[in-house]
């Protein structure tokens, strides 16, 4: 079971990680304008 | 540079427009403005190009999802500028006085920190469940209730606040079971885990977190479309009118506007306040306030209301009654007392919570005191009421309605429906008899271009007919589309007369035959026709009315013009009962007496004198050309389209409400299994997890599926 000491803070630092960056996806606005971003994609960069 | 794809953009936007390049807005926007038809990329692309290339803009960000501009400029200046810029360019836009409502902004946090730990502990978990013991068990239920406790602690706030508010007023609401299911099984988790226990539920109490604040977030989502809607409603109304002022005419918001102040008005603009007029005489359009489609003419000194139009011009006027005296504002009061006698609507929703939240509680502490006196053990006890409160707790049942109306909402707004209250669909789902307005519902007042006219007269005819802004003449000029017209001099437009011109040297015209005559009469040098005016049907209303029929709905006809005029129309649309010569009040009582009969009243109605029948009838629509106030007092705004769009709503509703129910059906049946199985002890944390994420993963896949058929 020795196992389980490397595995288990592992899946908790991977679950962080997810954590992190839905946090991020937040804080940088993502979830504002879903519609917008979709049709964005569509459009030329200058 | 490709072209997006997208047939209401099909113009789409100058090419050398597009590389002016569009910018973030890297400071907090100043103004929006609120678009109401833009749909696409070429949209978006056409508005920020052509708002980056008005000087005076630093800044311009749409957001599709919301149908808005945010625009960063110098705070005070004005929109109108940008609104006609975007006017040139095709997209409608109206100034918004405040930034709007954000989706569903505060509770994405918790509901992303409960979907991770849920997660990570349902995969600790299923190491227990596959057989993990003794010390190994133990060390994976305190990591368990590591990542559990601080993460209910956050995530599941929004519940223990409404709980705590409920619990401090004396009153049960759905979140205190739900705070109770989450801490109880915290809390014995916790207690079972130091005796080194088999059970844990710290995944179940996640999981709880997790659905219910995803019901949650749907709910916020809907409400806040609604009330975005309704907001989007009131720009449309006159925000800004120019006074004048020592230094010239300035462009000031209406709330600026105090009684004594002079106004100047553009022919085609609204009245933005009540006023006197100062000059004229005006032609003035009282439709929205009388449902009378004739026009008709102020001499200076007369009083203007709030909301009629004023087609020729320009005019001064001087305010009398700003804000809340208007009329309009007055009128808007009415209805509000009407709706308020319609009786508080208790929703699908409200009805479940009721049968419920007691049935949980009660279930629950029967199972505690049964197992207590049956064992005498406080502990087996305790378990078994956290199990069947964990396994009763509505999570699929919070999940039921909102996933439902998100999907119907949403694919409404697609279709050009503004869903402006969060009962509407219900209340639509369940009518059976649609009431009708006549005139600007379904018909209108047309001048026939006459036979016997040449080429040349008709072209002489649509150039003067583009000169006026009259009701009348802007039917006549769509009339006559095909036909170009001819360039006239010294054209000249008389209130109450008509419009007169010079065409190859020889006089015409187009207007009324003299001062209070009836006919309208068109000049041509010697010639002279006299037009005749006919009442016509909207061109969908034939449509609209037979896709109602079809599906089994009874249509009536209220109408304050005459029974003959009524009759016609009723006849060629085959609207069986019809009341003509009815005033605004006796539409009311009319709906009244209908919804008394057992009819459930859907109203469909643009003017000022239909305000009151449509808050008074069980729902109701308004045409997106409606008067502010009667779109105030509708449920449901069309905003693109006509008439044709009734129907497929209510067939949309109808849907919505079979699929509501039919998510009972599967969360009743649920708990119809989980319930006996808890409450005899047999319920594990496995089995709780088990049966709350497919009830509610069932529940949303059910909402989502298509909602055409």
């Amino acid at each position: 079971m020795n196992v389980l000491v490397v595995l288990i803070p592992c899946s908790l630092f991977l679950g962080l990680c997810a954590l992190a960056a839905f946090v991020w996806t937040l804080r940088s606005k993502q979830y504002d304008d879903p519609e917008g971003d979709a049709a964005r994609v569509l459009l030329d960069e200058d | 540079m490709s072209v997006v794809a997208c047939p209401g953009c099909a113009a789409g936007p100058p090419a050398a427009a597009a590389a002016a390049g569009r910018l973030a807005a890297p400071v907090a926007p100043t103004h929006h403005l609120v678009l109401p038809r833009i749909h696409c990329a070429g949209c978006i692309r056409t508005v920020e190009t052509t708002l980056t290339t008005v000087p005076g803009i630093r800044a311009a960000r749409v957001n599709l999802t919301r149908r808005r501009a945010a625009i960063t400029a110098d705070p005070g200046a004005d929109p109108g500028p940008w609104i006609r810029a975007l006017a040139a360019a095709g997209v409608e836009a109206h100034e918004a006085s405040e930034p709007g409502a954000r989706l569903s902004g505060d509770l994405l946090p918790h509901l992303g920190v409960a979907g991770f730990a849920m997660m990570n502990v349902m995969l600790l978990s299923v190491a227990v469940w596959s057989g993990a013991a003794d010390s190994t068990r133990d060390l994976l239920h305190w990591v368990s209730a590591a990542i559990a406790l601080p993460a209910t602690a956050f995530a599941a706030q929004p519940f223990f606040r409404n709980a705590w508010g409920a619990l401090r007023v004396a009153r049960l609401n759905m979140d205190v079971p739900i705070s109770l299911a989450i801490l109880l099984a915290c809390g014995m988790s916790l207690f079972e885990v130091a005796f080194g226990g088999a059970h844990a539920w710290f995944d179940a109490a996640l999981a709880l977190t997790f659905f219910l604040l995803l019901g949650r977030v749907l709910d916020q989502r809907l409400r806040q479309a609604a009330k975005s809607a309704a907001d989007d409603l009131a720009a449309l109304e006159p925000s800004r009118v120019d006074r004048i002022e020592p230094a010239g005419r300035v462009s000031r918001p209406v709330a600026e506007i105090a009684i004594g102040d002079r106004l100047w008005l553009a022919a085609g603009g609204r009245v933005p306040v009540d006023a006197t007029l100062l000059d004229g005489p005006v032609q003035i359009d009282r439709s929205f306030l009388t449902g009378e489609s004739d026009p008709v003419t102020r001499h200076p000194g007369a009083d203007l209301h709030a909301g009629e139009i004023c087609l020729t011009g320009p005019i001064t006027l001087r305010a009398t009654a700003v804000g809340e005296d208007t009329t309009l504002r007055r009128i808007s009061q009415l209805v509000a007392t009407a709706e308020g006698a319609r009786g508080r609507f208790r929703s699908l929703a409200d009805r479940a919570a009721g049968i419920y939240t007691p049935m949980v509680h009660i279930v629950s502490a029967l199972a505690f005191t049964g197992w207590l006196v049956a064992t005498g053990d406080v502990r087996m006890a305790l378990n078994v009421a956290i199990a069947t409160l964990i396994i009763t707790c509505p999570c699929a049942l919070g999940l039921a309605v909102p996933a439902v109306a998100v999907a119907a909402t949403s694919r409404l707004y697609r279709a050009g429906l503004l869903v402006k209250s969060d009962t509407a669909l219900e209340r639509l789902a369940g009518v059976g008899t649609v009431v009708f307005d006549k005139t600007g519902t379904l018909s209108q007042r047309t001048l026939l271009v006459p036979e016997r006219a040449s080429d040349a007269q008709r072209r002489v005819l649509r150039a003067l007919a583009d000169a006026s802004s009259h009701p009348l003449c802007r039917r006549l000029a769509a009339s006559l589309a095909d036909t170009a017209p001819v360039a006239l001099h010294g054209v000249c437009e008389t209130a109450g007369q008509g419009v007169r011109a010079v065409w190859n040297g020889q006089p015409v015209s187009l207007g009324r035959d003299g001062p209070g005559a009836p006919d309208t009469v068109f000049v041509c040098g010697t010639r002279r026709f006299v037009l005749r005016s006919v009442e016509t049907l909207l061109p969908d209303a034939a449509q609209a009315v037979a896709a109602l029929h079809g599906m089994g709905l009874k249509t009536c006809m209220l109408t304050g013009d005459t029974a003959a005029n009524a009759a016609e129309i009723a006849q060629s649309l085959g609207i069986g009962r019809v009341w003509a010569g009815v005033g605004p009040a006796q539409k009311v009582d009319l709906v009244t007496e209908l919804r008394a009969g057992g009819e459930t009243v859907l109203m469909v109605g643009d003017g000022l004198n239909d305000t009151a029948a449509l808050a008074a009838a069980e729902a109701s629509i308004a045409p997106g050309a409606a008067l502010d106030a009667s779109r105030n007092a509708a449920d449901i705004v069309i905003v693109s389209g006509q008439l044709t769009k009734i129907a497929p709503a209510i067939a949309i509703a109808r849907r919505a409400r079979r699929r509501i129910l039919q998510n009972f059906a599967i969360a009743a049946s649920y708990n119809a299994i989980a319930i006996p199985v808890a409450v005899l002890g047999f319920a594990t944390p496995l089995a709780a997890a088990i049966a709350m994420s497919t009830s509610s993963i069932t529940v949303v896949m059910n909402a989502l599926r298509g909602m055409r058929q």
